[in-house]
């Protein structure tokens, strides 16, 4: 399985070393404003494993590309160039080359996952491209062993800065003067969470009374939950993905565990609430992105013409994030003054203050973004915008 | 103290689990000598219908129970006479490897059926409340698992040891071409074993799906390889000793967990395996017989 993986990016790469060959040198360039249009790249998950995610991103870049071009850039219009990279690495290079070489955008927002991310990136720099993805939380998209990819862009937070989140929201709002961790040993996720959520519980003065861990896949979690109980916490952080997630506030509930449970945005899924049932749910907390319910004005408005452009559609994170994408993009090209692909970069990296609605954005030297995160909370089986979250 | 206690309530349901299947594993090896490695993906199908019973057909969790165990009884015979019965007189480890085949298409025909997905059962199928005693929390569940996995281990012990097929069964056990001489139908009584086994693995899957709520096509594998350890750990082939060995094996799990060894949990269960092999080969309850040459 592996091998014929790796022998589908090998021939993929000779694809497009072909393509990129046909082409010519001359193609280098950024400059594509013909016609009065400013072409952007989307390469997206539009089918495969998660094609939800691509789609909904989509919608979003939809929406607000039709707002900006009401007024236009310098009197120019921008153009999306849609490429489906079928939820596949080696598709996802086949895109970038595509449309780097022939389409001739200036900037590529894509892709959704973190992996299809990451094998975009070596074009991207090469070509001196702008790559921005929407939603790819991984650690190392942006930085690859301690160097900057000074071409690579996010528009969603990483995944520790959640932990963070999780601990003031532990330490402020619950009052809570000790937590318990519990752990999904297998993924670097939830390890990552766990790691920024501990070191700020500590720091504000909480203690964290005891560690768990599990391996995903399990699925009885009595015996670490009966030690958990054993400790008293005020709070437990489990940061994992709602397939555990479920069942173990399914049976910390059972054990007569009642104290608030938290995780991440790895917790998001109607799943959820079929596998932990929606009474043990209560008193759960989530960190995410974007509620459609924060009562900004930002967000109110962009909720309204969405579910103008969408048939009543209520927009979900990924919707949020794809309609920022752009907007972030658009944002840059106007301070830029030009359509040339290696200014956009720097006006990229400088972007402080943009006003957005998953919040304010400032870019750290890392080019990960700073900024809100809301938490939402279970009641009876439906999340409800709890509170807005800055960060520090 | 209250703490243990309730780790040894959480090992027990666990461990009734892991009973109901190498019940299964036990009854099929004591009569064929086959380690039937198809036995924990019964286990899964059983589930699946169990919940398919309760979700379309609109069932309680016992008529839910009941069509598990007789559509699986039918899958186990099904898979013994189509698989197993036509290599009866291959090498042992021809039958083996069928059994691991076996094994796999049911698991990844479950998937191309219905995808890889995972399915919750419904809560509050059986509105139970749970009992305080002490301190120590035991969910109503616990107490179904409990209850119908001892009811159904008296079950199989009246049928092995009362009824006509049983004297069949433990004949063909004991030395099957003489049973055979003494008119019994050998083939008839393995069937039936493979029925009652995989009629208790359905059973177990329905119970394992009330319990622990997800089920999805791979659920059978590690349960289906702890089943296994449980009865080499009681003496393969002994029907007590798969009850003694599941419910052992539950206990030091959660124990071995509760030492803050969780991620230990599964390597303890195959270190059982070993050493019984190694120190014990008979299993707990078995008594070294002498091979007959």
């Amino acid at each position: 399985m592996r091998k014929k993986k790796v022998a589908g990016i090998f021939m993929s790469l000779m694809v497009a070393a072909g393509v990129m060959a046909g082409c010519g040198s001359s193609s280098t360039g950024g400059e594509a404003d013909k016609g009065g249009t400013i072409k952007i790249g989307a390469n997206l998950e539009l089918s495969g494993g998660v094609a939800s995610y691509g789609q909904s991103i989509k919608e979003g870049i939809d929406l607000a590309l039709e707002e900006i071009n009401k007024e236009g850039i310098d009197g120019k219009k921008l153009q999306l160039v849609p490429f489906d990279n079928k939820s596949e690495a080696p598709e996802a290079i086949n895109g970038a080359t595509k449309l780097i070489s022939q389409d001739k955008v200036v900037a590529i927002i894509g892709a959704a996952t973190s992996g299809n991310t990451k094998a975009q990136i070596e074009i991207a720099q090469s070509k001196s491209i702008p790559l921005l993805t929407p939603t790819g939380t991984a650690d190392d998209v942006t930085v690859n062993k301690g160097k900057l990819n000074d071409f690579v862009f996010r528009t969603c937070f990483i995944d520790p800065f959640q932990g963070t989140v999780a601990a003031n929201f532990a330490v402020n709002d619950v009052k809570a003067k000790s937590a318990a961790i519990f752990i999904d040993s297998a993924s670097d996720y939830s390890k990552g969470l766990a790691a920024s959520f501990k070191e700020l519980f500590e720091k504000k003065g909480g203690k964290i009374v005891k560690t768990e861990a599990y391996v995903a896949k399990d699925t009885d979690f009595h015996a670490q939950l009966t030690n958990i109980k054993g400790e008293n916490p005020d709070f437990i952080f489990v940061p994992g993905y709602y397939e555990e997630v479920g069942l173990i506030v399914k049976q910390a509930r059972e054990l007569g565990i009642d104290v608030p449970m938290m995780g991440a945005d790895g917790w998001d899924s109607p799943k959820l609430i079929e596998l932990a049932g929606k009474d043990a749910l209560n008193n759960t907390f989530i960190t995410n992105h974007y509620s459609s319910g924060d009562s900004d004005e930002k967000v109110q408005d962009f909720v309204k013409a969405f579910k103008e452009k969408y048939k009543d559609k209520s927009p979900d994170a990924f919707n949020a994030l794809g309609y920022d994408s752009a907007y972030f993009i658009a944002d840059a090209i106007k301070r830029a003054g030009s359509s040339d692909s290696k200014k956009i970069q720097k006006a990229l990296a400088e972007t402080d203050g943009l006003d957005l609605v998953t919040g304010k954005m400032k870019l750290d030297k890392n080019h990960n973004p700073i900024k809100s995160a809301v938490i939402l909370e279970y009641k009876n089986g439906e999340q409800k915008f709890n509170t807005k979250v800055s960060p520090e | 103290m209250e703490q243990f206690i309730q780790q040894l309530v959480n090992g027990v349901s666990l461990g009734s689990i892991y009973a109901l299947i190498a019940l299964g594993y036990t009854m099929v090896y004591g009569i064929v000598k086959l380690i039937n490695f198809a036995h924990g993906d019964v286990f899964m199908v059983g589930a699946f219908i169990g919940f398919y019973s309760i979700t379309i057909l609109d069932l309680g969790f016992f008529p839910a129970l009941l069509i598990s165990m007789a559509a699986c009884a039918i899958f186990g015979v099904l898979i013994e006479r189509i698989a197993y019965k036509p290599l009866r007189n291959a090498t042992r480890i021809a039958a083996l490897i069928t059994a691991i085949g076996v094994s796999l298409f049911i698991e990844y025909g479950t998937i191309y059926i219905r995808g890889a997905q995972p399915e919750a059962y419904p809560t509050g199928i059986v509105p139970l409340k749970s009992l305080e005693i002490f301190g120590v929390k035991i969910s109503g569940q616990s107490i179904l698992i409990l209850a119908v996995s001892i009811f159904l281990m008296i079950v199989l012990q009246f049928i092995v040891h009362k009824t006509k097929i049983g004297k069949a069964m433990r004949a063909v056990s004991h030395d099957m071409d003489a049973a055979k001489l003494m008119g019994i139908n050998v083939n008839n009584t393995i069937s039936a074993t493979f029925a009652i086994g995989s009629a208790l693995a359905g059973a177990a899957g329905v119970v394992f799906g009330m319990y622990y709520t997800k089920i999805e096509p791979l659920m059978g594998i590690i349960p289906g390889l702890k089943a296994f350890v449980a009865a080499v750990l009681g003496g393969i082939g002994i029907i007590p000793g798969a009850m003694a060995g599941g419910l052992l094996l539950g206990v030091i799990e959660a124990l071995v967990s509760a030492a803050g060894g969780s991620l230990w949990r599964d390597a303890v269960a195959f270190i059982v395996l070993i050493l019984i092999l190694i120190f014990r080969p008979a299993g707990l309850l078995g008594k070294n017989v002498r091979e007959k040459v």
